[in-house]
């Protein structure tokens, strides 16, 4: 093991176990504000109770995600000290201005939020679930901003020295990728957040428990649900493709397994790849497919990997074709869920109906590992390149690091976070056994801290 | 421009220091002054909904350091890699603690994360006093602007350390004592009863250590680094730095002793702010020194950003940390005054 793959070894397992709170803390943030907002519209103390409770959820999370969010930050400098050099006076102004716009926000109205109930107007509790909300996603606009850079570089020059020097701000903040990411990512957020709540909601009712509370969890899990699938899907998912092929050719064609250019290209919708051979092996392949998602005719020509020369193909290529079918596919089977779950909600069959309550309940990992492979897809899609077509992976990392070095934090890092896994799933169990309280019966103890 | 993010920069951390200081504090504080679970749990009330809050100027001043002194960044977190990883198993440990422990009613787990609590807090104290004094006495940077250090050497200062000699230990106490003291001044002013005079007591206790180890420190910080005395030969109205830090540790004395804990805790404040003040001064314009040889210096002119980038920075930074400050001033006045020992207030 050479230092330069543990140093992407040591960033990509911190990050994708980071990922796994956020995704969630976003989306249910935005969930919470809904049900807040229902309780004190209809005066209704159920909803307040469904806030409660997922509040309790959303601190947990809410602090791995800090904690494991702030060696996000310093592994910057620590294991990718060439990158930070070279792109600081570029992406080191997103990133700061996400500690000083979105981490004081979210943080006072987080406290204000979880210990402030009681001292505060209805209205302004209501009020701080929302800057929690809006906290959470100022900070998602410029972590992906951050990344949207090193996708899709902008608004830079490059100096003599190899480093990026920021020409326009407004250039760095409009990056249509960032935008195009933005939406696809934060949408995915609720996707997450929908499934957990609606999972939770199918426990309660085919557990027989906190019946009223689990249909209002597969309520709004449901709704919510179906109309982040959807946008999920379409407009975000399918803009960002057309970018994608517009401006990273080389990583659309990885992603596809396709090898050769070819006009009226397949979409491929299972097989093995065989990076050797340069073929899918057992492939299902729809014809004209890609052609017509990509430019809107069946008939265009997609660009294969044999346009490209070797040394920029995505490196790890069947790791990126596997993560791109995973999110694909996992997005087409969270839609139908979503779309048979809601007409039984409508019918006003849903809580009755077993067999949609089961996968409803078991579906609930499957968001976190379409997210993170959506997430792979793009981080390798980017690769061999840290900053897409001028600074390459293997020129980013800390020199002075040594592989050994790396590698016992990295193995610090695993079992610190196997011990978080743990108790993630010990206390988030225990309060879902627990179930919403009725206010009174709330001990502070358990809530604070 | 290089001084005004240089200075940036340094106010950022000494709010850090100074906010996270006392929840620094109160970690080390909670097996010392609490003898029952009520009083533990008051002195974890005392920073439940503020710490996280605090936690963000770490943040937010790395965050700013990338942006406008990315060499530096660059320089500093891989040559201190060790010490920076162990600083955020640290962070983990003490977030993970005031997070979970009074989820599961149950002794053993309650005693794990007041352990957890308490070990994280008191060496991330010795860490941070620690990682300020390296940046003191120099590092040896090379050619290429970078260096790595281990976690000690020989314990002695000299052209090759380790993190760790006899002159960051010394750094490491002083945050060690200063903390724990700024967090038993916390203590006093936040809670009531027995548990509030034990921890005057103790600030009282701890204030005769402190004086004893500022006064270790200074001298020490002149025989390591004697270039820092060069700003103050300069500017002689700088001595004004030094002056202060001891009149805030007398004031920490006068009004400890005469219960008036606000006013305590700010002059607590104040020393942590003026012996921060203090070290930068003595480092302008150099932000991290060589200890092989003057000329390797990273100074604010090497690492500072491109000039477009540092100038549209201060239109943002300047409203945003007005806001920032803002949301300080309402949470703190929400919950302003002591806790409640009750379960009512700031439950949920």
């Amino acid at each position: 093991m050479d230092a330069l793959f543990l140093h992407r070894l040591h960033f990509a397992f911190t990050i994708t176990f980071h990922y796994l709170f956020p995704q969630l803390t976003m989306g249910l943030a935005l969930l919470i504000v809904v049900l807040k907002g229902i309780a004190i519209r209809r005066n209704d103390e159920r909803y307040a109770q469904a806030a409660r409770f997922w509040a309790r959820i959303f601190a947990i999370n809410f602090v791995i995600g800090v904690v494991t969010g702030i060696p996000m930050e310093f592994q910057f400098g620590t294991n990718w000290s060439e990158f930070s050099r070279r792109t600081g006076g570029v992406i080191g102004q997103p990133l700061a201005m996400e500690g000083v716009f979105s981490f004081f926000l979210e943080s006072t109205f987080l406290g204000l939020f979880l210990f402030g109930e009681k001292r505060l107007s209805r209205g302004m509790h209501l009020f701080s679930a929302f800057m929690v909300w809006l906290g959470s996603w100022i900070s998602g606009f410029f972590i992906i901003t951050t990344n949207a850079w090193m996708q899709h570089p902008v608004a830079y020059r490059l100096l003599p020295d190899g480093r990026f020097e920021l020409t326009s701000f407004t250039g760095l903040l409009l990056n249509p990728w960032a935008w195009l990411e933005y939406t696809h990512n934060m949408c995915a957020t609720v996707v997450t957040a929908s499934f957990v709540m609606a999972a939770v909601g199918a426990f309660y009712l085919l557990n027989k428990t906190h019946l009223e509370s689990g249909r209002i969890f597969l309520k709004i899990g449901v709704i919510a649900g179906l109309v982040s699938c959807i946008v999920q899907i379409f407009p975000t998912g399918d803009l960002h493709g057309r970018y994608l092929a517009k401006n990273q050719p080389a990583a659309i064609a990885g992603m596809e397994g396709l090898f050769h250019t070819q006009k009226g290209a397949p979409v491929v919708l299972m097989g093995q790849m065989d990076e050797e051979q340069q073929r899918i092996d057992n492939p299902l392949p729809v014809n004209d497919v890609l052609s017509f998602l990509l430019y809107g005719t069946t008939k265009a020509e997609v660009k294969g990997l044999d346009q490209f020369p070797r040394d920029q193909w995505p490196t790890t290529l069947p790791l990126l074709y596997y993560s791109y079918h995973v999110m694909a596919g996992l997005g087409t089977y969270f839609m139908a869920l979503m779309l048979v779950a809601a007409f039984l909600l409508w019918r006003g069959k849903l809580f009755t109906t077993r067999w949609v309550l089961w996968p409803l309940l078991l579906s609930f990992p499957l968001p976190y590992i379409a997210t993170t492979a959506g997430w792979m897809t793009a981080e390798i899609g980017r690769q061999p390149w840290l900053v897409y077509g001028l600074l390459r992976t293997a020129q980013g990392s800390s020199t002075h690091v040594s592989a050994g070095n790396s590698l016992f934090t990295l193995l610090g890092f695993l079992g610190i976070y196997s011990l978080l896994s743990i108790l993630w799933i010990v206390t988030v169990y225990r309060i879902i056994e627990t179930g919403p309280l009725p206010a009174q019966a709330q001990t502070p103890e358990a809530l604070t801290a | 421009m290089g001084a005004v993010w240089f200075w940036i920069v340094a106010v950022m951390i000494v709010a850090y220091v100074v906010l996270d200081g006392f929840d620094i504090g109160v970690g080390i504080l909670t097996p010392i002054l609490a003898r029952s679970e009520h009083e533990r749990r008051m002195m974890v009330r005392s920073i439940g909904p503020v710490w996280d809050g605090n936690e963000v100027w770490l943040l937010a001043g790395g965050g700013t350091l990338y942006f406008a002194f990315p060499l530096l960044y660059a320089s500093a977190f891989s040559g201190f890699y060790l010490p920076l990883m162990i600083v955020l198993w640290l962070l983990i440990g003490r977030g993970i603690s005031l997070e979970l422990r009074a989820h599961v009613d149950n002794h053993v787990w309650r005693s794990f994360f007041d352990g957890v609590f308490f070990v994280s807090s008191a060496l991330l104290a010795i860490f941070l006093g620690a990682a300020l004094a390296n940046v003191i006495r120099g590092v040896p940077i090379g050619p290429d602007s970078y260096f790595f250090l281990p976690l000690w050497t020989n314990w002695r200062t000299g052209p090759q350390p380790g993190i760790l000699d006899w002159y960051t230990v010394i750094g490491g106490l002083v945050a060690f004592i200063a903390m724990a003291m700024h967090g038993a001044l916390w203590i006093a002013l936040k809670t009531t009863g027995e548990l509030e005079i034990r921890a005057q007591q103790f600030a009282r206790r701890t204030w005769l250590a402190l004086l004893l180890a500022t006064a270790v420190s200074l001298p020490a910080t002149m025989i390591v680094r004697p270039a820092t005395l060069e700003n103050y030969r300069s500017f002689p109205v700088l001595f004004i730095v030094p002056v202060l830090v001891i009149l805030a540790l007398l004031s920490v004395r006068i009004f400890s002793s005469r219960a008036q804990h606000l006013r305590a805790f700010l002059a607590s404040a104040a020393y942590l702010a003026f012996m921060l003040v203090g070290a930068c001064a003595g480092l302008y314009p150099v932000v991290l020194p060589s200890s092989i040889n003057p000329a390797g210096d990273i100074t604010v002119a090497k690492a500072l950003s491109g000039t477009y980038a540092i100038h549209v920075g201060l239109l943002w930074w300047i409203p945003g940390i007005l806001i920032a400050l803002g949301y300080f001033t309402v949470s703190y006045w929400l919950f302003r005054g002591k806790v409640p020992t009750d379960s009512e207030g700031y439950g949920h």
